[in-house]
């Protein structure tokens, strides 16, 4: 089987097939020993090398983080055979700009109106969670074209709250 | 002795009081808002009663709702552990009107105590010394003026009913003063409700040390040692120590002697802690005195053997204090970190959410002192505290030592935490040594963090691959076999597993 893998934005071509002993696997075309065992539904025990190695898979939809020890990777993995091998396109926002959750939380206060004229760094929703307040502020100075947030809604991190053009 | 005690608190601290309440053979009994009918304070108790909706001002900190079950469980006493209603006057006083027995000191000494100009006034009066400035509100901006120039900028203007670094503004010369009073009064009225600022003068790099104190409703006040408190982000505690690297024995008699006469100035009974902030010189000023069980009562717990919960209810139920100030002995080191539900890579903002993944620590001298558990979503509406793990060792060096090898076992998957950021403190040199001020977390986090080891992006890749190859087949060899139903119980074994082994051969051939 064969893996198209992102860490951290660079790609690395791993193959791996089932032996009848563990595993064999080529990593970036050199051949690697490795000794896995799954502990879990989200780990992996790793020996390399004599080396011993906790792998910890953490999805957080839509990503996926493996931590190797307490590092986190943020990992894509592309089986090329699937239909499902994709890339993401960095966005077309134009003159267009949303405003986005950077937390979970609630939004306690939308301080302009739809349509209304902001200026660059004007706060135009705040967002509160675990007793801090976070003023989310206008990218750049434009129109308030569509708000999203309302006051008492739960918001997710990432949501979009408004769109400034 | 009571027979039944109410928590009125939820989290690691109202788990780390049940488990007292057991020990010494007391019910117990949890309150819980909706948001936290799965909460492990529930699931730890003997018996729980819902007060109400997510928000904390019509669960946690409504006093009716909290009596009403107190009574209707026929609990004797109630705990409150730190924040939400602990230092509150108004409900220790519906306590003891409601006949029910309030874990802390009187409704008089939280009082005393909750206004800091009122404290300072006391001490004043006490002979207790703390930072220059005024024991009374600032009266006008030309007052202020006057002040700061007696006693030198910069100086340090505070919410008299503050707390959380909330009303405070650090001042460095005249111009500044006027502007920052008016913010400094207009913030302290929405946090608090109460424009009252004061100012004294702002101390350069101060450490902050807190001593424990415990007195009994007999009249014996003893201390219990500091803590070292000077590793804050935005006047809030991440870290805390006990004993103080820069506290000789000396230095420690001198500022547990002042904590005992600030409690005995404030009649106070039970567990409290008189925080202090320390100059290099070691001179040291009263800041303020908390009138709870502190987040950080570990660190003082396992140097000195004593379990201050089991205290604080033996107090409370009228017991004289088991032991005198020359038979507090200090043995070994302790350290503390509170795990928070903060994300390290973006501002430290709050970062609750589902546990999709726990992996505890233990082992020689590691206590976890924790309210959450694997599956458990963590909610929006209260304080980002998840847990507490403290390192004890038979010296500074070992409890380190110790915190650094328990950090690596810990892991929690789904939610962000600044578990990296103990790893840093940790290792840094300044730290090691014992150089801290309250300045020291802000320099720190100015330093990026040291770039990754190569070597381990690639292990990542390999695992990636072997996570996408175990989770494609259903049927993986025997020493493969240990959690691979993924949790779901043994229902998806058979036809499903079927159906996609058999996909799978066909797609390989």
């Amino acid at each position: 089987m064969r893996y198209e893998i992102t860490i951290d934005g660079k790609n690395h071509g791993l193959e791996l097939e089932r032996k009848q002993q563990g595993w064999q696997c080529l990593l970036d075309g050199r051949e690697v020993q490795i000794d896995a065992v799954r502990t879990g539904p989200d780990s992996i025990s790793l020996l390399l090398a004599g080396k011993s190695y906790e792998i910890m898979r953490e999805r957080r939809p839509p990503d996926t983080y493996l931590w190797v020890g307490n590092r986190g990777y943020a990992v894509e993995v592309r089986d090329p055979r699937s239909l499902g091998a994709r890339k993401k396109k960095p966005g077309d926002e134009t003159g267009w700009r949303k405003l986005v959750a950077s937390m979970p939380g609630k939004v306690v206060r939308v301080l302009v109106s739809e349509k209304g004229k902001v200026e660059a760094g004007q706060g135009i929703v705040v967002v509160e969670a675990m007793k801090m307040q976070n003023e989310i502020k206008s990218p750049k100075k434009g129109i308030v074209q569509k708000l999203i947030a309302a006051e008492g809604a739960n918001v997710n991190a990432g949501d979009v709250l408004a769109i400034v053009e | 002795m009571f027979k039944k005690i109410l928590i009125a608190n939820r989290g690691e601290i109202a788990v780390r009081v049940i488990r007292a309440c057991r020990e010494l053979g007391i019910l117990s009994v949890a309150v819980f808002s909706e948001a936290d009918r799965a909460s492990l304070h529930v699931r730890h108790a003997d018996e729980a009663y819902p007060i109400g909706p997510s928000a904390a001002a019509e669960s946690y900190l409504n006093i009716a709702k909290v009596l009403d079950a107190a009574q209707r469980s026929g609990a004797d006493a109630i705990h409150p552990g730190y924040g939400f209603l602990s230092e509150n006057a108004k409900f220790a006083r519906a306590c003891a009107d409601a006949g029910i027995k309030f874990i802390g000191p009187s409704a008089s000494s939280i009082e005393v105590m909750g206004s800091k100009t009122r404290a300072r006034q006391e001490m004043e009066k006490a002979g207790v010394p703390f930072v220059p400035g005024t024991s009374r509100g600032l009266e006008s901006p030309e007052q202020a003026e006057q002040v700061a120039a007696k006693i030198g900028y910069p100086v340090m203007l505070k919410a008299a009913a503050g707390g959380g670094g909330k009303g405070m503004r650090l001042v460095h010369t005249r111009e500044q003063l006027r502007p920052a009073l008016e913010e400094a009064r207009s913030e302290a009225q929405r946090a608090f409700g109460d424009a009252e600022v004061y100012l004294e003068k702002a101390l350069v790099r101060p450490r902050h040390i807190e001593m424990q104190v415990l007195a009994d409703e007999h009249g014996n006040t003893v201390y219990l040692g500091e803590r070292e408190c000077s590793i804050q982000r935005r006047h809030q505690k991440v870290l805390e120590e006990s004993p103080s690297p820069m506290v000789d024995p000396d230095l420690r008699r001198r500022m547990g002697e002042v904590a005992v006469r600030v409690a005995k100035a404030a009649g106070y009974s039970n567990a409290g802690t008189v925080e202090f902030l320390v100059e290099q010189p070691k001179n040291f000023y009263f800041l303020e005195m908390n009138t709870r069980l502190q987040v950080e009562h570990p660190v003082t717990e396992l140097p000195t053997g004593l379990d201050l919960v089991h205290l604080q209810i033996r107090i409370a139920a009228g017991e004289k204090l088991p032991f005198a100030q020359n038979e507090v002995v200090i043995r070994g080191h302790a350290i503390e970190c509170r795990i928070y539900a903060e994300d390290p890579d973006n501002h430290y903002y709050p970062s609750p959410g589902k546990i999709t993944l726990l992996r505890e620590p233990s082992g020689p001298g590691i206590r976890h002192d924790t309210g959450i558990y694997e599956g458990w979503s963590v909610p929006i509406e209260y304080d980002p505290l998840l847990a507490k793990l403290i390192g004890f060792g038979a010296d500074r060096p070992q409890a380190i030592a110790r915190l650094s090898r328990a950090l690596g076992e810990y892991f929690v998957g789904g939610i962000k935490t600044n578990l990296s950021l103990f790893e840093r403190i940790l290792n840094d040199r300044d730290f090691q040594a014992g150089n801290v001020d309250t300045g020291f977390l802000d320099r720190l986090l100015q330093v990026p963090p040291a770039g990754r080891e190569p070597g381990d992006a690639k292990i990542a890749a390999i695992a990636a691959g072997l996570f996408a190859a175990l989770d494609s087949s259903t049927s993986p060899p025997s020493h493969l076999a240990p959690g691979s139903n993924g949790g779901n119980g043994p229902g998806n074994s058979s036809e499903s597993s079927h159906w996609k082994r058999a996909a799978r051969t066909e797609a390989l051939s």
